[in-house]
């Protein structure tokens, strides 16, 4: 990648991350989703936004991943280029550029016919979008927008498709489906719609569900109804799930593993426990202090991360973190801010990207960050 | 659908009864103020004052404006009976009185011009409709390409270049310099091909200018729509590009079209006064133009409410069928 020489003083090229299982896998073969060294830059007046630079992480069957970060972490990137649309139908614009392999179930989507891979959107892999109002047509019933869907991927008459959008209506939690399903989305409420939206993506039991901040857009009351809502699901349907959200509490209800992102890298992964009780990178710490808990004193102040997002164009040399880690200068030799930490691991499947000593932050995290929380 | 179709018709009922007694209203006050006695005018030079006075007996000038505004609005939907100065006039439904300056009836005269004008809206309005749409759509999925901006180029000089300037242009072209076309108004009942040689031009014309502001509304709509989520939701889902852009983007983009449509239509119908006079079609818009300069205020006044009737009739078309494109619309 000639890109990365524009980013003065990143002095390691990132190449394949040292301790991820995904460079060794053979070709095809592996984890249901398999993304390795994933990658999408998009072009810009200002210079090169590296949304994702490098990203790699598998997920199997049944397993459910959260992808968490704040804004501008490449999380939603992501998801649209799993889904394949960064590619599709960018009039006018400057092409997204995409290196990197997506294996979905064995096949490569990156390199394989663009017309190909529309067919496994919506049937293999289907995603749920953060403000279901917007993402809903505005001009056409709910029922037309599932039928549309099942349709496209099932060779069935107008009437079956539409029992079909009724049960699944009616299996997402919708009142009187039969009804409702002539509905148009503004008759519907915030989580209805979310309801509703989760049923169109549903109705071809996709392998595959990218849900891009589900609750976002929600209530809190609603919130835990739809959360609850996509675990059943995926209990019955068996899919693999990703969960892309800022929020904690989301990930802590839903997610088995835990991927987080920080300036389109990932810099710690593992079991959502692991990530949790026993976290191995500074910005995971600040996600977790930034929290708000009910059983934490009212008094205590809410502490965030101090700063603000990296720039993608032009990423802090050395770790991208450095400027807003409190523990940037414990680290020898300004390691920090010349060299690139790669992930290494830290616990069994557990991975963290960090220049400090396993048994520093083993120490730091025990004896001055998680007592605070 | 029933009720919101009910609504509107009241609203346009109760619109156009508010057109009619405020135009009439303006058109009674406007001589009063100008010191004019419609009543002299009515006669003529050289009128002796008995003469005036039997005109103003007649045509009730003397009235309060409430009795004459009824009368007025009467004569339209019942018919109306001048009497006076010795001798009866009997004005058909719908009356709208008599000219001035030809002393003969509006209503006849207004609607031997219609179809002109009418067949030189709609005709143009079908043109600028494709051209417009389609450029537009175009260049939006084209966009920063070689043809889009060629597009909205020839766009700008579209809004740009006023009627009389194409239209004479072409004329010079088409009519005094090739000769393909005779360029003379020819009624639809004589020659179809005779007809649609005389409007043939002053459609284009027309439909230029329109042309090119549908392009680029179009344009701009179209790609603020293909930013929209539902657009995503709808690649999302599996569809295929061209289904996404004409069944899910196309529809979006239609509505302030649509808008716009009835307005240009509707205002058009009152008259394309600048095509109807480059090229000498007799339509409304020289009626008017000619009742202007001679003011004759009872032509004015009818060519006035025809175009309000017709801007009403093309907004309920108009909202009915927005109604259909977006039902967000039935419920407010």
């Amino acid at each position: 990648m000639t890109d990365t020489s524009k980013n003065a003083g990143s002095t390691t090229d990132r190449g394949t991350a040292v301790g991820e299982p995904a460079a060794a896998r053979p070709a095809g073969g592996g984890a249901f989703l398999d993304v390795r060294d994933l990658k999408v830059h998009f072009p810009t007046d200002d210079g090169l936004v590296k949304s994702v630079d490098g990203l790699s992480f598998q997920l199997e069957r049944g397993r459910t991943l959260g992808i968490v970060g704040e804004s501008g972490s490449g999380k939603s990137v992501t998801s649209l280029g799993i889904m394949g649309l960064h590619t599709a139908g960018q009039y006018g614009k400057r092409k997204a550029r995409i290196s990197g392999e997506i294996w979905l179930n064995g096949t490569e989507l990156l390199s394989a016919d663009p017309d190909h891979v529309r067919k496994l959107r919506g049937r293999n892999m289907a995603m749920i979008f953060q403000d279901p109002l917007s993402a809903l047509h505005p001009y056409y019933t709910i029922g037309q927008q599932i039928v549309e869907a099942y349709r496209i991927h099932h060779d069935v008459d107008k009437k079956t498709a539409k029992r079909r959008a009724v049960e699944m209506l009616d299996r997402v939690g919708i009142p009187q489906p039969d009804k409702r399903v002539d509905s148009y989305p503004h008759e519907f409420s915030g989580g209805m719609r979310q309801r509703a939206m989760i049923a169109m993506s549903l109705v071809n039991n996709p392998e595959l569900l990218i849900a891009d901040e589900p609750t976002t857009a929600l209530d809190v009351t609603v919130q835990a109804q739809i959360l609850d809502l996509i675990r059943d699901l995926q209990k019955e349907f068996g899919s693999a799930v990703i969960v892309i959200t800022h929020d904690l509490g989301v990930v802590a209800e839903l997610a088995d593993d835990i991927l987080v992102m920080y300036g389109g890298r990932c810099v710690e992964r593992g079991p959502a426990e692991k990530v949790f009780y026993e976290p191995r990178h500074p910005y995971t710490w600040g996600l977790l202090g930034s929290m708000p808990r009910l059983d934490r004193e009212q008094q205590e102040r809410l502490v965030p991360v101090k700063g603000s997002p990296p720039s993608l164009i032009n990423l802090p040399s050395g770790c991208a973190f450095n400027p807003r880690c409190p523990y940037a200068d414990i680290p020898k030799d300004d390691v920090t801010r010349t060299v690139r930490p790669e992930l290494t691991e830290v616990g069994s499947r557990h991975w963290a990207a960090c220049h400090m000593g396993q048994e520093q932050r083993e120490r730091i995290w025990t004896e001055e960050i998680a007592p605070k929380l | 659908m029933l009720a919101y179709l009910i609504r509107r018709l009241i609203a346009a009922a109760v619109m156009l009864v508010v057109i009619i007694v405020v135009v009439f209203g303006i058109f009674f006050l406007i001589p009063k103020w100008a010191g004019i006695d419609p009543a002299a005018n009515f006669v003529g030079k050289q009128a002796d004052p008995a003469a005036i006075e039997a005109v103003r007996q007649k045509l009730g000038l003397a009235e309060p404006i409430h009795s004459q505004v009824w009368e007025f609005f009467k004569g339209i939907f019942a018919g109306r009976t001048y009497v006076g100065g010795g001798d009866v006039t009997n004005c058909a439904a719908p009356c709208f009185g008599y000219s001035f300056r030809t002393e003969q009836e509006i209503w006849p005269v207004l609607m031997d011009r219609f179809p002109v004008t009418l067949a030189l809206a709609l005709g143009a309005a079908l043109l600028w409709l494709l051209l417009g749409v389609s450029a537009g759509v175009l260049s939006a999925l084209k966009r920063g390409s070689v043809w889009d901006r060629g597009a909205m180029v020839i766009a700008l000089g579209g809004v740009s270049l006023p009627i009389y300037f194409t239209g004479m242009v072409s004329a010079a072209i088409f009519i005094y310099g090739l000769g393909w076309i005779d360029g003379q108004f020819v009624p639809l009942e004589e020659s179809f091909s005779g007809w649609m040689g005389g409007l043939i031009l002053p459609w284009i014309t027309l439909a230029f200018l329109y042309a090119a502001m549908y392009a680029r509304i179009t344009r701009a709509t179209m790609l603020e729509v293909l930013g929209e989520d539902y657009i995503r939701t709808a690649r999302a889902k599996g569809l295929a590009e061209k289904t996404v852009i004409s069944k899910h983007a196309m529809r979006s983009t239609m509505t302030p079209v649509l808008t716009m449509l009835g307005m240009d239509i509707g205002a058009l119908i009152g008259g394309a006064i600048l095509t109807e006079t480059t090229f000498n079609l007799p339509g409304l818009g020289q009626a008017v133009l000619q009742a202007i300069r001679t003011q004759d205020l009872p032509v004015i006044l009818g060519v006035v409410l025809i175009t309000s009737i017709a801007v009403i009739i093309a907004n309920l078309v108009v909202d009915i069928l927005y109604s259909v494109i977006d039902p967000r619309v039935r419920l407010a």
